[in-house]
């Protein structure tokens, strides 16, 4: 079992990776040489030679500020001493320094020992009772620096604790130490200064300004770096301690920003999740989504055994009965296979091989979300097999988003690109209807664009091969956008990314879950690619015939072309069409946690494993997977490959996955295409759509199925809200706050309106709002008309 | 009267000195007429010839702060009065903006010509309106007729000048918490480097200086760095401002060449009140160690109160004579220091919180000499281990009577409470003696 640290704070050492070649400085610490780059602090000097000088307010990723003055050292430069300790974590080194840490110094450990002192003058020492007790950075350093009796006889400070500082961010005055790494962490990296410190002396504190609270995506992670028990997750509260808990790095399931995180479980229960430490990804930092969408793997209504149907009811039945009603539906049927866009990796090869080899198809999509022919195309020929990823970020002189909004829809790609941001001023432009709270902290030039018109705007920008133009997985919609992308790269070199919204898709593209792609990039059409799987899979032949999408197999079964479906993890809902017809007319396999909006449908059902209940790997944006292992150790719950391989046993037609490790060996065995890429043919926008032109995408938090069972994480979801210009609400006659109605043939959906710098004639619904669900219940698809009046 | 140096106080008594009228017959607003002729550089000479140094408290010579400016960077420079004068015992920026708010604007004309700076600010602590309200009209005044705005006298040279009123914090009187305070944070000490010369309000070049400081040029570019560098002491030149108050007969503030002595000074403040023993002082506020009465004679410049174990400070004498317990003071200074601590760094928050519950238990007298022991190592543990300067104030009072009257300190034990009625050093005592 290995464990990554969490609060960065004690025993971290931070790898020091220059990006150009720096200047080395030679220094001695505690009598040992040590060479760093230049502009090392004197404090991160000392890890190298794993010497630990004692911080709170200290953090690798945020400026130093040099409060809490637990980190004094004796310096002389060139034999010229300081007269007095300095704070090791604000001073660069120099060549000639000679560094005194509380080892080799009495004034140094005086000086350490006194200020541990203070620091717990109006501590509350409660740790018996903290949760923070066990893994706390004040407890630690307390028994290494402190004394083992205070000095301090007097009255501690007094505050009423703990006070919410949002739904899911608990704050307890008596025991901050005031290190500032929480609001340096909000106005530093997030952008959110939504919490500060506030009065002074010891009676200074962390507060919010009462009609703004602490709503950030990224609010976990000052739980995660306060230092002290101070700032506690709702969730987690009282719940555990940390030496009960047993740590395994994971990954996070929720969108394809690929966060390595840690996952704390106590007897098979997930407590909490923490982000762990990448620094080619998400830093330290993730989103709260990620921290705290878990309780849907706990939920009650977990499926624990196969069910069959037998006269339209489901009952339960054992594997072997299921496997066998399930092989006898499929047998000799024409089947179609739709792989939601969150199975890991392996799952997704185990659609994928199952598909081919079991049912004889290549109708098998992921995408059960709106998606184009000019979207299946673009992903064979731009992003299967692409590598660009943060680093190309970190270095890139003009990022493009068109179609995606980061902080919604893919939050640590925003935080990646807000650091440059902030550090050299990258130029940023959104070609977006809406110009979002979070295009704003990208400082993004806007070119407000009707959607459906992005073709236009890109066309009128002019990039360098050093550029990446980001487009989102809701490009798809709008016809002429990717093929817009494509255009633009082409003429000045800029390299495409494109970003899923949820973590699965970019790997099943990669191992083939999708019509016109095999595992490893090969493509369908390519008879040599199709050899070249057969011989690795041991089949005689695979098939040739280019596999329809999802719409296409949706329709091709309510047309009686295809009699059977096998889904996994698909939320029809996710459609513009709901497939209800389609889903009626099947026989239908369904491998799935929890009851879902297929169940009422499907003939057989298998249980699958949650993410902390098997392993496996996710394939992040950017092309890089991330392994994670089981969990929750005494878990029983089996991987969709694995149910998918005993199934196909029952069928007669093995795929042999033993599980996701067996498939894990067997995709890297079956290794990538280095053979041709499919083409790409450019695709023409369509016309305007009449009426008030939708733009419309997913708030971070939602009503997304993952997210279910937190209210705390709930509570700190955007509020939704219609947007509209102001030139549009006048006409409309309402002003902020103000209902207004938007609908469709299918449905409509009132809405209070804001006013917000959007493009006229253009209105911006939240997609998946709770009780906002706006593509559930109008239908509408980015670009599409919709019809709007003042009130309900 | 003879050492008396009246410069910047010399016409205090006149009925207009505030007025322009009244500044200008005295030949106030000429010299800065003089500087716009001159080079900015050649400026910045006569001031470092001069030898001023800050009267802030530090006594960091003021023309070399001026050099520090990098020029010809093309970025707006910043020249930033600092008026916030909250030490206790400091009362001279006060008076001297009262009666004559003038010679402060002509000040600032010339400092930010010298350091090429168009925008000006004074900042000024919230609680004197009375001197806001003065210093606003002055500037109305100035800008009246034509000392600033735009093409100040048909110079091409332009200058604002902004008042900023604080909201009551000694703390943004250290310079780069004043600048977060002008900016419109909540003043807290910044990071240093960088320092305010290279990235001072809204990270431009600034100067910040005090108010006596920038009050100090026009004289000198009036009447030469000679003029002034021959009053004072070899390192210590020119006049300043002694304020005296406390338990002396005719307290107020007092002109003159730096190096007078403290008995030179209670002579002419008329002695100490109703022929009263001295018993301790400050030399600059109650930042800077106490003394007694054996440093009667040190003169009062920056290097000879050095060696005396304390600091000029801002040469505010606070005078106490034998009726005061100096427990009392002590802790009433270290609860000023308490509720001002920023809150911004462990020893001085934490510090100053558990000095003020020691130090009242000491007054009960409840404590023996191991709590004046471990009194004594808390403060070495929030000295010279804080974030500023304001936390090294905070124990100075603590450290130096300590060191002078630890026996009035066991007295209290002793005694189980203070020996000294505390009504005998009170200001209407020495009324009812009609002293
Ligand atoms: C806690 C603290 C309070 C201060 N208050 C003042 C003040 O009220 N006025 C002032 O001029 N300088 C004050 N200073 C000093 C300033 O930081 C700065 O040194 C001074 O304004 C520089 O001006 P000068 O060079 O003209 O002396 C204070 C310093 C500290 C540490
Ligand atoms: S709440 Fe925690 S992180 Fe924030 S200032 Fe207090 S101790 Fe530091
Ligand atoms: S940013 Fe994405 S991958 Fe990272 S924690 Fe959030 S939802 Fe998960
Ligand atoms: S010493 Fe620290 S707490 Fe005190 S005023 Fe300075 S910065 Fe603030
Ligand atoms: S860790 Fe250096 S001052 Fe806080």
């Amino acid at each position: 079992m290995t464990t990554v640290d969490s609060g960065r704070t004690e025993s971290a050492v931070t790898p020091i990776t220059p990006i150009a070649p720096v200047e080395q400085i030679n220094l001695i610490i505690d009598g040992f040489e040590v060479t760093v780059p230049k502009g090392t602090l004197v404090i991160r000097a000392a890890e190298q030679l794993g010497i630990q000088i004692p911080r709170f307010c200290d953090h690798p990723l945020l400026a130093p500020v040099g409060a809490c003055r637990q980190c004094l050292v004796d310096i002389e430069i060139n034999g010229r001493a300081f007269p007095k300790p300095q704070a090791s974590c604000t001073i660069p080194v120099e060549n000639g320094m000679i560094v005194k840490t509380q080892l080799t110094s009495e004034v140094a450990q005086k000086a350490q020992e006194g200020v541990m002192e203070l620091l717990l003058v109006n501590h509350p020492l409660d740790c018996p009772v903290c949760d923070k007790g066990g893994e706390c950075p004040l407890q630690n350093q307390a028994m290494s620096t402190g004394q083992s009796e205070s000095r301090f006889e007097g009255t501690k400070r007094k505050f009423e604790k703990p006070v919410n500082i949002s739904s899911q961010v608990l704050l307890d005055r008596e025991r901050c130490i005031l290190c500032a790494r929480c609001t340096r962490f909000s106005e530093e990296i997030a952008g959110d200064a939504f919490i500060s410190l506030n009065e002074r002396g010891a009676l200074q504190q962390v507060g919010i300004y009462e009609k703004d609270p602490f709503e950030s995506y990224f609010s976990g992670n000052t739980v995660q770096i306060c230092p002290v028990g101070a700032l506690t997750g709702s969730a987690y509260r009282f719940r555990s301690r940390p030496f009960d808990l047993v740590s395994t790095p994971s990954v996070c399931e929720h969108c394809a920003s690929g966060c390595s995180l840690r996952t704390d479980v106590r007897r098979n229960k997930t407590l909490r999740r923490l982000a762990g430490d990448d620094s080619n990804v998400n830093e330290e930092w993730n989103c709260d989504k990620g921290r705290w969408a878990f309780q849907y793997t706990m939920a009650k209504d977990r499926i624990a055994n196969p069910l069959i149907r037998e006269n339209g009811q489901l009952r339960e039945a054992s594997w072997p009965e299921a496997l066998a009603a399930a092989a006898a539906g499929l047998k000799d049927k024409r089947t179609g296979v739709l792989v939601g866009g969150r199975s890991t990796v392996e799952d997704a090869y185990g659609y994928a091989k199952f598909a081919r080899v079991a049912l004889n198809t290549n109708d098998i999509d992921f995408r059960s979300r709106p998606h184009s022919q000019e979207e299946t195309d673009f992903l064979a020929a731009h992003v299967v097999g692409s590598k660009v990823n943060y680093q190309d970020i970190d270095t890139a002189d003009h990022v493009v988003l068109v179609g995606f909004e980061p902080e919604e829809e893919s939050p640590i790609i925003f935080l990646r690109i807000r650091k440059q941001v902030q550090k050299r001023a990258l130029e940023v432009t959104a070609v977006t209807p809406y110009l979002s709270r979070g295009f704003k902290k990208l400082n993004a030039k806007a070119v407000l664009t009707t959607p459906g018109q992005e073709a236009t705007a890109l066309n009128g920008l002019s990039l360098t091969s050093k550029s990446i133009i980001i487009s989102g997985e809701r490009l798809a919609e709008l016809a002429g956008g990717l093929s817009a992308v494509v255009k633009l790269a082409n003429k000045s070199g800029a390299k495409i990314a494109w970003v899923p919204r949820r973590a699965g898709e970019r790997g099943a593209i990669e191992v083939g879950a999708i019509g016109n792609l095999l595992p490893g990039g090969r493509p369908v059409s390519d008879a040599t690619a199709r050899v070249d799987l057969a011989a690795a899979w041991g089949v005689d032949s695979l098939p040739a015939e280019i596999g329809k999408n999802a719409d296409q197999i949706l329709a091709a079964a309510n047309a009686g072309q295809l009699e059977a479906l096998v889904i996994g993890g698909v939320d029809p809902f996710d459609m513009q069409q709901p497939p209800v017809n389609a889903l009626e007319k099947t026989f239908i396999v369904s491998l799935e946690m929890r009851p879902s909006a297929i169940t009422e449908f499907a003939d057989v059902i298998f249980p699958i494993a949650a993410v902390t209940e098997k392993s496996g790997s996710f394939m992040s944006w950017a092309g890089t997977s991330r392994s994670f292992e089981k969990a929750a150790p005494d878990a029983e719950h089996r991987s969709d490959a694995y149910v998918l391989s005993i199934l196909s046993d029952a069928m007669g037609t093995p795929i042999n996955l033993t599980g996701s490790k067996a498939a894990a060996k067997e995709i890297a065995a079956v290794g990538s295409w280095d053979g041709a890429r499919a083409t790409f043919t450019a695709t023409q926008a369509k016309n305007l759509h009449e009426g008030v032109i939708l733009a419309t995408w997913r708030h971070l938090l939602d009503n997304g199925s993952l997210q279910a069972n937190e209210p705390n994480l709930a509570g700190t979801a955007r509020k939704n809200l219609a947007r509209v210009s102001a030139k549009f609400a006048n006409e409309l006659g309402v002003k902020n706050g103000d209902l207004v109605t938007v609908s469709t043939d299918r449905g409509s959906l009132a809405l209070p309106i804001e006013v917000s710098e959007i493009l006229d004639g253009v209105i911006w619904l939240p997609r998946n709002g709770v009780g906002a669900e706006s593509l559930r219940i109008l239908g509408a698809l980015n670009g599409d008309g919709v019809r709007v009046r003042k009130g309900i | 009267m003879s050492k008396l140096t009246p410069v910047l106080s010399a016409h205090w008594d006149d009925k207009d000195s505030f007025t322009i009228a009244g500044y200008s017959r005295h030949g106030g607003y000429s010299s800065f007429k003089k500087a716009l002729a001159m080079e900015p550089d050649a400026v910045i000479q006569i001031v470092k010839d001069s030898g001023l140094r800050g009267r802030g408290g530090a006594g960091f010579p003021t023309g070399t702060k001026w050099g520090f400016i990098p020029q010809g960077d093309n970025r707006e420079h910043y020249f930033v009065v600092n008026a916030d004068e909250s030490e206790p015992g400091t009362c001279k920026d006060t008076p001297l903006l009262m009666a004559n708010p003038h010679v402060l604007i002509e000040g600032i004309i010339i400092g930010s010509y010298a350091v090429r700076a168009n925008h000006a600010f004074i900042y000024i602590r919230g609680e004197v309106s009375h001197v806001v309200r003065r210093l606003l009209q002055a500037i109305e005044d100035a800008y009246k007729a034509g000392f600033l705005g735009k093409n100040i006298l048909g110079t091409g040279f332009n200058l604002e000048l902004t008042l900023h009123i604080g909201a009551g914090a000694y703390i943004c009187g250290e310079e780069t918490a004043l600048l977060d305070s002008l900016e419109g944070f909540r003043g807290q000490p910044r990071l240093r480097p960088p320092f305010p010369a290279i990235a001072g309000l809204y990270a431009r070049p600034t100067v910040v200086n005090n108010v006596e400081s920038v009050a100090s040029v026009p004289a000198i570019i009036e009447k030469g760095a000679e003029w002034f560098s021959s009053m004072g002491s070899e390192k210590s030149k020119g006049f300043t401002l002694y304020s005296l108050s406390g338990h002396v007969k005719n307290p107020g503030q007092f002109e003159a060449p730096l190096g007078i002595t403290l008995r030179e000074l209670i002579d002419l403040a008329g002695g100490i009140r109703n022929g009263n023993k001295l018993k301790f002082w400050t030399p600059g506020g109650s930042s800077t160690p106490i003394l007694t009465s054996e440093h009667l004679d040190i003169p009062l410049d920056y290097e000879s109160v050095d060696a005396a174990g304390s600091m000029l400070g801002t040469k505010a004498l606070q005078i106490f004579d034998e009726t005061t317990c100096i427990l009392r003071a002590v802790l009433r200074w270290t609860e000023f220091y308490k509720h001002e601590s920023c809150g911004k760094c462990t020893p001085c928050r934490e510090g100053t919180w558990w000095l003020v519950q020691m130090l009242g238990n000491l007054e009960n007298g409840v404590g023996t000499e191991e709590d004046l022991a471990k009194l004594l190592d808390i403060c070495e543990n929030i000295g010279g281990r804080s974030f500023c300067a304001l936390a090294d104030g905070a124990i100075a009072p603590i450290i130096s009577s300590l060191k002078y009257f630890r026996d009035d300190y066991l007295a209290h034990f002793k005694n189980g409470g203070c020996p000294i009625d505390p009504v005998a050093s009170t200001l209407f005592v020495s009324a009812k003696v009609g002293a």
